[in-house]
């Protein structure tokens, strides 16, 4: 599979000369399966570029919302393939015990927040509501489950084949725990990252920062690789950077982060553009 | 062992903060977790139990009436919040490992997260004074 970052901000886009590098798109990242499959993971600013590069012959794309804050949503309603009734589009992301996953889109994605509603959008749009749960989608075999982030949020563990990617954008594994990273069971996100060949995690802040953010629901860079090696991942990849840190600042977070915890794994920037190979 | 559901995680941070004796049991009944106030009631630690199977810690502190009738178990408010998804609540005695009697008061909700299912029931008790 073939997994491209094409946003990797959060909170806010922050495009401009001092985030080239990393880019000022929020959060999207693609995944192609060798059998044609593409998914989608999140719709922030990044799904734009996305959807202009997709194959022209796509009959199929699946989106998988973590949750919908505005950093993984801004860009849905500029995906090309809910402009064009030939492409099925499937929407995934976290159950409401109060509203469907449709009309909290909805609430965005209407008037006037956005002159266009969903009901207008692509006839062949579909909507799915996830908790825990396992699903297939052509050749990959995902699983879905809430983590500590507020308002419900999921990750995703994603296996094509014998390869695994996790994807928690916006996690706060640490919070509250005295025991963190000591406590696989009592770990946010510990069952979706186990082993993973790659695993795409919430780094915005560094440890400075985090203290005066416990509760927002994001990680600091350190504390994220302690989760990644008690997990037991291969390769981290620190996403979600905050929009207030530019590439220079990036370069620097991560290689003292690197030199602080001493990961047992590959670190690979986040960058904007950026694509993986794994396996077939 | 499996991870537990975020929001059975999210219990056990909120009770490892709160000075009110609170534990956390399973859908299966075992004690996965109390703090430290009740630690001091119930006289184990955590650290040193770790998880209690339901066969091990139901027995553990005979729970009585006033009267000194031993309360089935669904009488209990955790069973109760675990059979029956809500709340409910019951002032008893309970012997401790030290074989002291105490009354202690009990509420104990169910944890029904976003799916709708029951991950955990949570009971929050407290010591009653004895002129009460």
């Amino acid at each position: 599979m073939k997994v491209s970052l094409w946003g990797t901000r959060g909170s806010l886009a922050s495009p401009g000369p001092d985030t080239v590098r990393y880019g000022g798109n929020t959060s999207c990242v693609s995944i192609e399966g060798s059998d044609g499959t593409w998914l989608v993971l999140d719709a922030g600013t990044g799904i734009r570029g996305l959807g202009q590069n997709l194959p022209a012959d796509l009959k199929r794309v699946d989106i998988l919302l973590t949750h919908l804050h505005m950093d993984h949503l801004q860009g849905l309603p500029f995906f090309a393939p809910l402009r064009n009734p030939d492409v099925e589009t499937h929407i995934w992301g976290p159950a409401s015990t109060m509203l469907s996953l449709k009309s909290r889109l909805q609430r965005y994605v209407s008037p006037p927040l956005f002159p266009v509603s969903v009901r207008d959008l692509s006839p062949t749009l579909h909507f799915h509501e996830l908790t825990i749960d396992m699903f297939e989608i052509g050749d990959f075999c995902i699983v879905s489950q809430l983590v500590i982030h507020p308002n419900p949020t999921v990750g995703y563990r994603i296996k094509h084949k014998d390869e695994v990617v996790t994807y928690m954008p916006d996690h706060e594994p640490m919070l509250g725990a005295r025991e963190f990273p000591r406590s696989p069971e009592w770990t946010s996100g510990y069952d979706l990252a186990e082993g993973a060949d790659l695993l795409i995690h919430d780094t915005q802040f560094t440890t400075e920062e985090h203290k005066s953010r416990v509760g927002f629901g994001h990680s600091n860079i350190a504390q994220a690789f302690e989760f990644g090696a008690l997990a037991g991942v291969k390769h981290f990849v620190p996403f979600h950077h905050d929009p207030a840190h530019n590439d220079d600042q990036l370069d620097k977070m991560i290689s003292d982060a690197v030199g602080e915890v001493a990961p047992g794994f590959n670190v690979t920037p986040g960058l904007e553009g950026l694509s993986f190979q794994l396996g077939e | 062992m499996a991870q537990y559901e975020v929001e059975v995680i999210l219990a056990r941070h909120l009770a490892e903060n709160l000075a009110l004796p609170i534990f956390i049991v399973d859908p299966e009944g075992n004690l996965i977790f109390f703090n430290e106030p009740a630690e001091a009631i119930l006289g184990l630690r955590f650290g040193d139990t770790g998880l209690l199977p339901a066969s091990e810690w139901s027995t553990m502190f005979e729970p009585v009436e006033q009267d000194g009738k031993p309360i089935p178990p669904e009488e209990l408010p955790l069973v109760i919040a675990m059979t029956h998804s809500h709340p409910a609540h019951k002032r008893f005695w309970i012997k401790d490992l030290n074989k002291h009697m105490r009354q202690i008061e009990l509420t104990a909700f169910p944890i029904i997260g976003q799916s709708g299912r029951i991950s955990a029931a949570v009971a929050i008790f407290w010591e009653v004074p004895h002129e009460s």
